[in-house]
């Protein structure tokens, strides 16, 4: 039933009648005023806020990409030169390898890993379900910041824990920061310690979401665990992983605070540019140099793309795949 | 047939003994954050590492606090204001956003909604030089205005009290205010927003830790001698990155109170997590 129909006066053209106080006219007046137009003052706050400082920014950058932008001088319009050199600029190239490898190491063992646990904790008669679940959740309520500098004494060279481990398996203590691979291992390390509860817990919300007397039919029909699985939760999950790798997809794309405290704020990312990741190459030539920031809202435009792209390309690959 | 099903799905030995590796292997850096935090420098090169807690983190802790690089109280400060204002304000302003597009009937209300949710999956980074430069513009540069203005507003929080409100409220309670005569926004405050109280504490919960946590836009626009405790962490690991027992103790200090929020509320952050992942 509608709101307003029940409230305001059933036929708005009437005037009132002369003998109705004015004091009265004037209350039913503010109360349709109340009623028609206070809904856009309730959700006006949201609207001016990110309109001033979300949406406003986001247009701002595509048109000092289309400058020679200096934050602190002058700027002139020079249309889609920082784009051709963004082709042709190897640091940028660089980067965008280095966070497709951070990507791949931290998104796909994560996401296996992920599901695997939230089958486990979806078994019917588990005990101590809410502390599994507690635990396993609780790296995603450490800040970035803090789970870098944990990590960063995990991998020291000398006396870190996982060189100690290695050791053990007569492996040569390895300089993490002084390699990509090794780089990209520490860094993913991270990024998988601190998102996997988070993903296990919304695929395992996904799973919960699946009717049981599918799984009671196949079990009828002599069905494996194994063979339900693939044939009723990966099927019946789809749209819960297509949500999680999007999630996945934008997070990494964005990655920048575990490079960046693993280099020790080192904005280039290692010596020689071995983990900078394009955030942080976004980073280096937009704020670290104000001077080319024009160039640094091209690399932030190329960022978007590349995020839609990859998003798209993942969300076809997992529609396909979990067919 | 349920016994059939349910000898399918009993629980081996194998998955505790999986879950409780999982548990311990996420629990471990944290008692690591203790062990190296409270031990004494010294004891930090030893082969093998230190498994177990030392006695000195009070001593480690004083280090941090007298350090004038790091302004490590100053950056906890300005945390707590920040993280604050911010979480009451996106509760606020997003249940009675919220309320509206869940109870009330205007025009357009579809299509603005439809917009809020766009939002949602817009890349945060992407605005960022442009409104580094309009902080400068409004000589907000190394204030907390520019970390706080900024985030009053969430489009989550808009869609999960949206979300709540459309469930949890009947039409009937509101009408009821109306025939009362109480104004629209009377009836939000007396009714609707007890009402939603459960989903703004989850929403609460979750804005105050992401905006304890967050990093890089703080990082960008504040300095060293007035950080948010993020920073000040960042910048206490750059310039202190031999001094391990001092840079822990301080990031103990710094995840423990979210450690402990998590502890008393975690049951509902997770509920509000999976909730939040299936209907959307």
């Amino acid at each position: 039933m509608s709101l307003s129909a029940t409230t305001a006066p059933p036929s708005p053209a009437a005037p009132p009648s002369p003998d109705v106080p004015s004091r009265l006219r004037r209350g039913r007046l503010l109360n349709r005023l109340d009623v028609k137009y206070s809904p856009y003052l309730y959700i006006a706050p949201f609207f001016v806020i990110f309109g001033a400082f979300g949406l406003y920014p986001m247009v701002r950058t595509a048109w000092m990409s289309l400058h020679d932008w200096d934050m602190i001088g002058d700027h002139s319009f020079i249309g889609f030169d920082n784009y051709t050199r963004l082709a042709s600029d190897e640091y940028f190239w660089n980067a965008l390898v280095n966070t497709f490898g951070i990507f791949a190491l931290s998104t796909i063992p994560q996401l296996l890993l992920a599901l695997f646990l939230a089958n486990l904790l979806n078994r019917t008669f588990l005990r101590a379900k809410t502390f599994f679940r507690m635990a396993i959740f609780m790296p995603n309520v450490v800040s970035v910041a803090a789970v870098a500098i944990v990590f960063g004494m995990l991998f020291q060279r000398e006396f870190g824990l996982f060189n100690w481990l290695l050791s053990f398996v007569g492996v040569d203590a390895v300089d993490w920061d002084g390699h990509r691979w090794s780089s990209w291992m520490a860094i993913s390390s991270m990024v998988n310690w601190r998102w996997t509860g988070y993903n296990t817990l919304i695929l395992l919300a996904g799973m919960q979401a699946i009717p049981k007397d599918l799984y009671e039919a196949a079990a009828i029909d002599g069905a494996s665990p194994w063979r339900q699985f693939w044939q009723i939760t990966l099927p019946m999950l789809k749209p819960t992983f297509i949500f999680v790798v999007i999630l996945s997809t934008i997070g990494g794309m964005q990655l920048f605070t575990e490079p960046l405290l693993f280099g020790n704020g080192n904005i280039i990312g290692g010596n020689q540019r071995e983990f900078q990741t394009l955030a942080m190459y976004m980073y280096e030539m937009g704020i670290v140099n104000l001077n080319t920031a024009g160039y640094g809202a091209a690399v932030a435009w190329a960022i978007f793309m590349i995020i839609v792209v990859v998003s798209l390309f993942n969300f076809l690959l997992v529609r396909r795949s979990a067919k | 047939m349920i016994s059939a099903s349910q000898r399918l799905w009993r629980t081996s030995p194998l998955t505790y003994v999986a879950l409780l590796l999982a548990a311990l292997l996420s629990i471990y850096p944290f008692y690591y954050m203790m062990v190296i935090g409270s031990r004494s420098l010294d004891s930090i090169n030893d082969v093998p590492p230190p498994l177990t807690p030392g006695g000195a983190f009070g001593d480690n802790f004083g280090r941090v606090l007298d350090n004038d690089a790091a302004n490590f109280l100053t950056g906890m400060m300005n945390s707590i204001i920040v993280s604050s204002v911010v979480t009451l304000s996106v509760v606020l302003t997003g249940s009675l956003a919220g309320f509206a597009f869940a109870k009330l009937r205007f025009k357009g209300s579809n299509a603005l909604l439809l917009a809020i949710i766009v939002t949602m999956m817009i890349p945060t980074q992407m605005g960022l030089i442009p409104l580094w430069g309009m902080m400068q513009d409004l000589g907000w540069y190394d204030t907390l205005y520019a970390v706080t203005v900024p985030f009053l507003v969430s489009a989550f929080g808009v869609f999960m009290m949206r979300q709540y409100a459309s469930q949890a409220i009947s039409d009937e309670l509101i009408e009821a205010g109306r025939v009362d005569g109480a104004s629209t926004f009377r009836i939000y405050w007396s009714i609707v927003l007890p009402a939603l109280r459960p989903a703004a504490g989850v929403l609460g919960l979750l804005t105050f830790m992401e905006t304890w946590n967050s990093f890089l836009w703080p990082y960008a626009i504040l300095t060293p001698e007035n950080p948010t405790l993020q920073v000040s962490l960042s910048f206490l690991s750059y310039a202190y990155y031999t001094d391990y027992s001092q840079v822990f103790a301080a990031t103990a200090i710094g995840t423990i109170p979210l450690v402990l929020v998590f502890l008393l509320f975690g049951r509902q952050i997770i509920g509000g997590i999976m909730e939040g992942a299936v209907k959307s």
